[in-house]
């Protein structure tokens, strides 16, 4: 069973939805005691860092999280959720975040001309940096959605894929058991659906 | 690299695709569900759906069919028409949309867009324009392009995206139906106004229309049609292999 945590931030109807289109037993829960009970956790996230890492937080979630990842459950973070992984964003201030990958949160509009648009909003490629499980069922240059204006910094050595938008962002991330992706795979047509599908069998391994 | 979305808009009342759609292979081309399914398959990148209903019933089975066509299509959805308050934006929301489109509300209620963007985020609030010249002036019309509010369009269009809204679709109604191209005039000048995504609306009737467009305009981010799609006289497939071969960038 997959659980998605649902911490008051954000819309899960299409991931939930997502799951069960490619048979997975996915369910939307707030409840601590079936999250550590679920075999893999999706921590999903849409809004502002600061708001979302205090929600996080507060609700004992983090914590769970941060055991869960230790013991080697799977987990993914996507879009913010994926952001929430890291150590911290500078994202209006400074904010921790669960540290289970090691790197910052910072500006897109630090690396990009300035005549790019943000956010970095539609349809990208992904230029894979190494190989990583999460890429089992998808080819190089696969289109993902993206929608975001902060991506993940100082992050080489955990970076699996990265779209090309002015320069490198980073797309998809892994520590061991730890997953994350930027965009969504949720709204990616096969392609998502196929890197979900591909999370339902990586197998755990202890941070 | 990003590439140019290619985005059908479905116009459904009581649950239906109205303008009638020309396809074979599909059981029941009025339905949105199925139609959607179908554009999602040819490589539409994204799809709106528009409430063209009037009553509340009408409303009820336009969020359920919502609901349906959002469990089984995995593409960006943007939801429009009837959308006036914040109560609007979360109940289709709430059915699987990602994206919501305001046009008159927006009119009605200046202050809709930044409630909504605050509640929402940015990315999640479309500003949808219907612009035509008057007096050689670009003007917005509300109620579905029958009423001339006098507000210049240019301006209207930047106050819009100052106050949140994170995407413009521009419906120029002096090319919508002719299908002579788009509007590049109005586009560019759009463009030239704000930094957020520019989708371009009204007056495709062929593939060049697109590669003028996109190749004319590099700032604009998408082309919107729906009868040349509806009724096969432009395939997606078609479009977007012609646009490759324009150096456009695309998702094949």
């Amino acid at each position: 069973m997959i659980a998605i945590a649902d911490y008051g931030v954000g819309n899960l109807f299409s991931l939930k939805s997502s799951f069960s289109a490619i048979g997975a037993d996915a369910v939307v829960t707030n409840d601590i005691s079936e999250i550590e009970k679920a075999d893999r956790i999706i921590l999903p996230g849409v809004g502002a860092f600061g708001d979302a890492a205090n929600k996080l937080f507060q609700s004992g979630l983090g914590g769970v999280l941060i055991n869960e990842a230790k013991k080697g459950k799977p987990i993914m973070g996507i879009c913010l959720g994926m952001q929430l992984l890291f150590d911290k964003s500078y994202e209006y201030g400074e904010h921790k975040g669960l540290g289970l990958i090691h790197g910052s949160i910072r500006p897109i509009a630090d690396v990009i001309p300035k005549d790019l648009k943000i956010p970095h909003i539609g349809w990208n490629s992904l230029d894979f940096k190494m190989n990583s499980p999460i890429n089992k069922y998808i080819n190089n240059g696969d289109f993902v959605y993206f929608v975001h204006s902060f991506y993940a910094a100082d992050c080489d050595e955990y970076t699996v894929a990265t779209a090309e938008y002015g320069a490198d962002l980073t797309a998809t991330v892994q520590n061991k058991n730890v997953f994350g992706c930027q965009f969504h795979p949720e709204k990616s047509g096969e392609t998502g659906l196929k890197i979900l599908r591909a999370f339902t069998e990586v197998k755990g391994e202890a941070l | 690299m990003i590439t140019k979305r290619i985005i059908p808009c479905l116009d459904v009342r009581d649950g239906r695709v109205v303008k009638g759609v020309n396809f074979t292979g599909l059981r029941d081309v009025s339905s949105p569900v199925e139609l959607a399914d179908f554009y999602s398959k040819s490589g539409a990148d994204e799809l709106v759906f528009y409430d063209i209903t009037a009553s509340s019933d009408g409303r009820k089975i336009f969020t359920d069919i919502l609901t349906e066509t959002a469990k089984r299509v995995f593409i960006p959805l943007t939801v429009g028409g009837g959308i006036n308050t914040v109560e609007d934006f979360d109940r289709v929301l709430k059915c699987g949309a990602d994206k919501v489109s305001v046009n008159s509300g927006a009119i009605k209620n200046p202050s809709l867009i930044s409630e909504a963007a605050k509640l929402y985020g940015d990315q999640c609030v479309v500003i949808s324009v219907d612009v035509k010249r008057v007096d050689g002036v670009f003007r917005v019309f509300a109620k579905g392009g029958r009423e001339n509010t006098g507000i210049e369009a240019i301006s209207w269009i930047k106050k819009c995206v100052d106050n949140g809204a994170g995407e413009v679709v521009v419906n120029s109604m002096d090319t919508d139906g002719v299908k002579g191209g788009f509007d590049l005039e109005l586009l560019k000048e759009v463009c030239d106004t704000v930094s957020v995504p520019v989708i371009a609306s009204g007056g495709a009737g062929k593939t060049e229309d697109f590669i003028t467009l996109f190749n004319e305009i590099p700032k604009v981010d998408a082309g919107l049609a729906a009868s040349v799609f509806h009724f096969g006289e432009i395939k997606i497939k078609d479009l977007k292999e012609k646009m490759a071969k324009a150096n456009i960038p695309v998702r094949r």
